[in-house]
């Protein structure tokens, strides 16, 4: 999933200055499953909002919805009829969904709660640990299923730096070196010829660095 | 091994079968090019070539082709290193042709520490591609005078290619299977990185030789003499990758008061002496961290010189 962080409550009231009639807007997406924009956190972000209002005497009028998704057309139509009696909507999706707002309402100002920050899973209640850094050409078969372009800090195809230590990326000692983790699996397995052939480098055209990407699937398209 | 492949002072005299002596220098952090030659002179003559390293510890220095090329002026026969975390394929080959055009003829192939030790860890982590990768596009930049996409190179660049070696990395079992990557990728000559547990790199070069990788490549042992016991627990808890035994920092401890410097060197000079006979080693790289002026006397006390002129 897109997993992401709220912003600090300061960054958001600094964008919020000057709006008086706010809807805050969040998703069921991966947003909620990472407990940080789904109906509850739209709920508590509401409640903040007011009462930060209070203490600035304000009177801020903050409503609530929370959309099945906001990356797809037929659920940020649903918003419509309420748009325009807001001054600002404030979307508590990943960064698709203020950017899918913003199209759909140009009219409307679409700002964004949440730091989006990767793709990944939990790990622990709470914990959550990147994954994939959708780099559009996926190699992760040559590494057993664990992928050092998102989780090596150097991204390196080739094995572990100079700074692997204790299973632990040079970095920090919060950090787990991936590479550690793939030599040891192909040791233990008896593949370690796996890791002794040369992986060239990588063409990153499918990556971001290839620029914006788009997918299209011909047999869905109308 | 037979013809030259750079025909670099470091690579004539491991070719010729002497124990290479190579040192290391730091850029300024500034254009202060005095400074830089005040840091070069103590060197010349006493090594074969000098490191110059590219933004060590991802500190913004002056650039270590830049350095490189100072050094070239003033007759000390550089080592140019590169890492791969600040520039993509396009800056790396073009600053491959650009050292190799000024004289240089040693290239250092690293993936260099992460951004986030240094001054800048705001900056975009680059690493387009990695040591391997750079160490076999050198190679092809060399020997099949092409760049990495096939193309030909209009008078292509003969660099003696070296990579480093963390035999005290984890995991452990694995590093001599990474060494041996980097040899077959391309490398002509290897420097380790800094040696304090003995024990563990003789287990180390045991199976590069078992593998005769001694063979194919030339092995350089690296040291870095322990001025403080500061420095010395610094490194054994700071720096990961670096394996410093308790050992060692009881024995410097033990110096006391103003002789630690002189067991650090002491320490160095013991290591030089077994390193000279150890099978597989073909010489020491002397990192002397910001200890430039003291190389003559490391060198003259280790036996190493005169420097061999071939
Ligand atoms: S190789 Fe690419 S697509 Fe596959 S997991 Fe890694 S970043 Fe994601
Ligand atoms: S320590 Fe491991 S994860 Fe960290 S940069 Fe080196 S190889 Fe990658």
């Amino acid at each position: 999933m897109i997993v992401a962080d709220r912003k600090p409550l300061k960054e958001i009231l600094e964008m919020l200055k000057g709006y008086n009639r706010i809807l805050v807007v969040g998703c069921k997406g991966c947003v909620s499953v990472c407990n940080v924009g789904g109906s509850k956190e739209v709920g508590i972000l509401a409640s903040i909002l007011k009462i930060a209002g209070k203490k600035n005497g304000l009177n801020l009028k903050v409503d609530e919805k929370t959309l099945e998704r906001q990356c797809d057309p037929e659920y940020v139509d649903l918003l419509k009829d309420m748009v325009d009696d807001y001054d600002v909507i404030l979307s508590m999706a990943c960064g698709v969904g203020p950017q899918f707002l913003s199209e759909r309402y140009p009219e409307s100002r679409c700002l964004p709660a949440v730091n989006t920050t990767f793709f990944g899973g939990a790990v622990q209640h709470g914990v959550w640990s990147e994954r994939c850094a959708g780099c559009g050409t996926c190699v992760i078969h040559f590494f057993d299923g664990m992928c050092p372009i998102a989780r090596c800090s150097k991204s390196l195809l080739n094995g572990p730096c100079g700074g692997s230590a204790d299973g632990k990326c040079e970095i920090s000692k919060d950090v787990d070196c991936i590479w550690d983790m793939i030599v040891r699996k192909k040791m233990e397995q008896g593949r370690l010829d796996d890791l002794l052939k040369f992986m060239p480098a990588k063409d990153w055209t499918t990556a971001r660095d290839g620029g914006p990407r788009k997918s299209v699937r011909e047999e869905l398209v109308q | 091994m037979s013809e030259l492949k750079s025909g670099s002072n470091l690579e004539k005299v491991l070719k010729a079968g002497h124990f290479a002596f190579t040192g290391e220098c730091g850029p300024p952090k500034g254009a202060n090019v005095e400074h830089l030659k005040e840091k070069i002179a103590p060197l010349k003559g006493m090594v074969d070539a000098v490191n110059v390293t590219d933004n060590q510890t991802a500190v913004v220095r002056m650039s270590s082709w830049a350095a490189s090329t100072i050094m070239c002026q003033e007759g000390v026969e550089p080592n140019f290193q590169m890492v791969c975390r600040d520039r993509n394929r396009l800056a790396i080959q073009s600053d491959i042709l650009g050292v190799y055009a000024m004289g240089i003829r040693n290239m250092l192939c690293l993936s260099g520490d992460h951004q986030r030790f240094g001054n800048h860890p705001q900056s975009k982590n680059v690493y387009d591609i990695d040591s391997m990768q750079l160490i076999a596009l050198v190679k092809q930049m060399r020997d099949e005078g092409t760049f990495m996409n096939g193309e030909a190179i209009d008078v292509p660049p003969r660099l003696f290619i070296g990579a480093a070696s963390n035999p005290f990395a984890d995991p452990f079992e694995f590093r001599v299977y990474r060494l041996a990557k980097k040899i077959e990728a391309g490398a002509d000559f290897i420097q380790t990185q800094c040696i304090y547990n003995m024990e563990k790199f003789r287990q180390f070069i045991k199976r590069a030789v078992d593998m005769g990788l001694h063979e194919k490549c030339y092995i350089l042992a690296g040291v870095t003499p322990m001025k403080s016991v500061g420095m010395a627990t610094y490194m054994a808890k700071q720096v990961p990758g670096m394996d410093v035994p308790d050992s060692l920092i009881q024995r410097l401890r033990g110096a006391g008061k103003g002789k630690v410097a002189e067991e650090g060197i002491q320490f160095a000079l013991e290591q030089i002496e077994e390193f000279k006979d150890m099978e597989g080693v073909a010489g020491v790289h002397l990192m002397a961290i910001e200890w430039e002026h003291r190389v003559p006397e490391i060198a003259e006390r280790a036996g190493v010189l005169p420097r061999p002129v071939v």
